[in-house]
């Protein structure tokens, strides 16, 4: 399945899809990690917005997008992540904690430009 | 239409659905002479059923018309009850109905009231058919009236049924309303939460408030639990994932008016009380609150 | 439906969604749903390599409801007890994740037999 990959200036903007099976996710992964190289970004956001079910493998793989991403001197920040799906994965215990989340595409880049502006 | 699992909802007049609905061959010949009569007699029966229920002033909720409408619609299920035994397809068609006249004020006494009329009428139709034969009206009556009264029952069944699902909606919708998300300021929003919570309304409160923070973008969420006399550990926990749910979307919670009870409960279930964003009232932490907000310094959502 | 593969994981619980809208869940609802289904579903996929999802509509005398029930014929759980057990505050992405499954759902139940297989079934109601 293919999930676009934008580019917006310093950042990558992923969007990511429905139905993503874990070998989607799998090569995702790997994919964002080598845009990150490539382009030198300084931070990926993982807009979720369509994903009507998160679960524990699609949990684990976006703390590990922002882990090996972070390695990369960049950051992560997953948007778009519905109340009721939220809601189903605090029950299930996942909190996809040490990752920067925000609602949307829009508060996201607002976190993003504040962040830089205040280290830069 | 999914296929239903048949269960017996009637009273206990039988323990066995079984019993009742095996019938001898004279019997089921019987039944279908009954139910040939009331087909022939339909115009006139079911106009004489309307009568005694203008009379005994049921359905006054509805005009002439409706009733007779409802009446003519009520009687042909009633006599294809009567012959076909399909009991299930009765009480849906009664659960149907019930959806009809519940919003026109209907009763369940009238509901049953009219249906226990239409046997009356009925029966009373029998009687004055076979008054020379004695023996036969008899065992018409034999094959007659377990039949009609099961009706009555799963009619009746039917429309409680109904009328309960109606009643719990409604107090559904009492309870969201009861427990409003007020938006104070910009991205600002306050949970008051006041008296005690059970499991089912800390779940549902969870749900408004992650709605509201969609639908508000609030950046900052201050919930406020000093009308909260204490907590067990099932709505401890809710609390906390609403906490963490909450930061999914982007927003911090600063939890306010923890007592030391609720603080002790939720150590127990094993939080940590340094992590959790916590103000001693209200106004401090509306002020904590609209400081996060007036930075513009992001810590909030900063990885651990 | 059968589970073979990570595919159908995806295909089990878009499924589930799918009837739970039709038969009138909410949305928040029919997530839970799809997501204890997606877990089950994971589960016989990591450790018994194949089994099988059911779903059914089920029947009380006031409501209606969603039945699954995840099976394998897998190595099966030696310590239930131990599975079920869960601290609030770990990360559920560890192990089996069953205890979470059972706080999506309103009734849980589970048999298992080492070396034979695993039953797991879930039901939620309409509210």
């Amino acid at each position: 399945m293919e999930v676009p990959i934008l580019k917006q200036g310093a950042f990558l903007i992923a969007t990511f899809q429905a139905a993503l099976s874990d070998a989607d996710l799998n090569q995702l992964r790997m994919a964002l990690v080598q845009q990150v190289v490539k382009f030198r970004s300084r931070a990926v956001i993982v807009d979720v917005t369509a994903m009507d079910v998160m679960d524990s493998f699609a949990s684990r793989t976006l703390r590990e997008i922002a882990l090996m991403i972070r390695l990369r001197g960049a950051e992560t920040v997953i948007v778009g992540i519905q109340p009721e799906v939220a809601f189903a994965m605090v029950q299930l215990g996942l909190t996809l904690e040490g990752v920067a989340t925000a609602l949307d595409l829009e508060e996201g880049l607002a976190y993003l430009i504040q962040k830089f502006k205040n280290i830069d | 239409m999914s296929k239903r699992e048949s269960t017996s909802k009637d009273s206990g007049a039988r323990s066995n659905p079984g019993v009742g609905l095996v019938r001898s061959e004279a019997s089921s010949e019987l039944l279908r002479e009954l139910v040939a009569h009331l087909r022939q007699n339909r115009t006139q029966l079911r106009e004489e059923w309307v009568v005694r229920i203008s009379e005994t002033r049921l359905l006054t909720a509805m005009t002439k018309e409706e009733i007779f409408a409802e009446a003519t619609s009520v009687y042909d299920s009633y006599v294809e009850a009567l012959e076909t035994e399909a009991f299930e397809a009765l009480q849906a068609y009664a659960r149907n109905l019930s959806e009809r006249i519940i919003p026109r004020g209907v009763e369940t006494h009238e509901v049953v009231g009219i249906v226990l009329l239409l046997r009356d009428v009925l029966a009373r139709s029998l009687f004055a058919k076979y008054q020379t034969d004695f023996k036969k009206l008899n065992r018409i009556l034999d094959a007659y009236e377990p039949a009609a009264n099961r009706i009555a029952n799963t009619v009746a069944v039917g429309f409680v049924q109904e009328r309960e699902r109606v009643i719990r909606q409604q107090q559904e919708a009492i309870r969201e309303l009861s427990t409003p998300v007020l938006q104070v300021r910009e991205r600002l929003l306050i949970l008051p939460i006041i008296g005690v919570i059970d499991p089912q309304r800390a779940r549902q409160l969870t749900e408004q408030l992650l709605r509201g923070i969609r639908t508000n973008r609030a950046k900052v969420v201050v919930i406020d639990i000093t009308g909260v006399a204490a907590m067990d550990v099932t709505v401890a926990n809710h609390l906390v994932q609403t906490v963490e749910a909450s930061r999914l979307l982007g927003a911090t919670v600063i939890v306010t008016g923890l007592s030391p009870e609720i603080a002790q409960t939720l150590v127990t279930i094993g939080v940590d009380l340094g992590k959790m964003n916590t103000v001693g009232d209200l106004q401090g932490g509306i002020e904590q609150a609209e400081r996060l907000l007036g930075y513009k310094v992001v810590t909030l959502a900063e990885p651990r | 439906m059968a589970i073979n593969s990570d595919q159908d994981i995806v295909t089990a619980r878009q499924r589930g969604r799918a009837l739970a809208i039709e038969l009138g869940f909410s949305t928040g609802d029919a997530t839970l749903i799809a997501t204890s289904i997606s877990e089950l579903a994971r589960n016989i996929v990591s450790y018994a390599r194949r089994g099988e999802i059911t779903l059914k509509i089920v029947h009380s005398s006031i409501r209606q409801g969603i039945s699954v029930i995840a099976s394998d014929s897998g190595p099966g759980i030696r310590d239930i007890r131990q599975a079920m057990r869960d601290g609030f505050s770990t990360s559920g992405s560890l192990g089996l994740g069953l205890p979470g499954v059972r706080r999506l759902m309103d009734e849980f139940e589970i048999t298992s037999e080492t070396g034979r297989g695993t039953i797991v079934t879930v039901k939620k109601w309409k509210k």
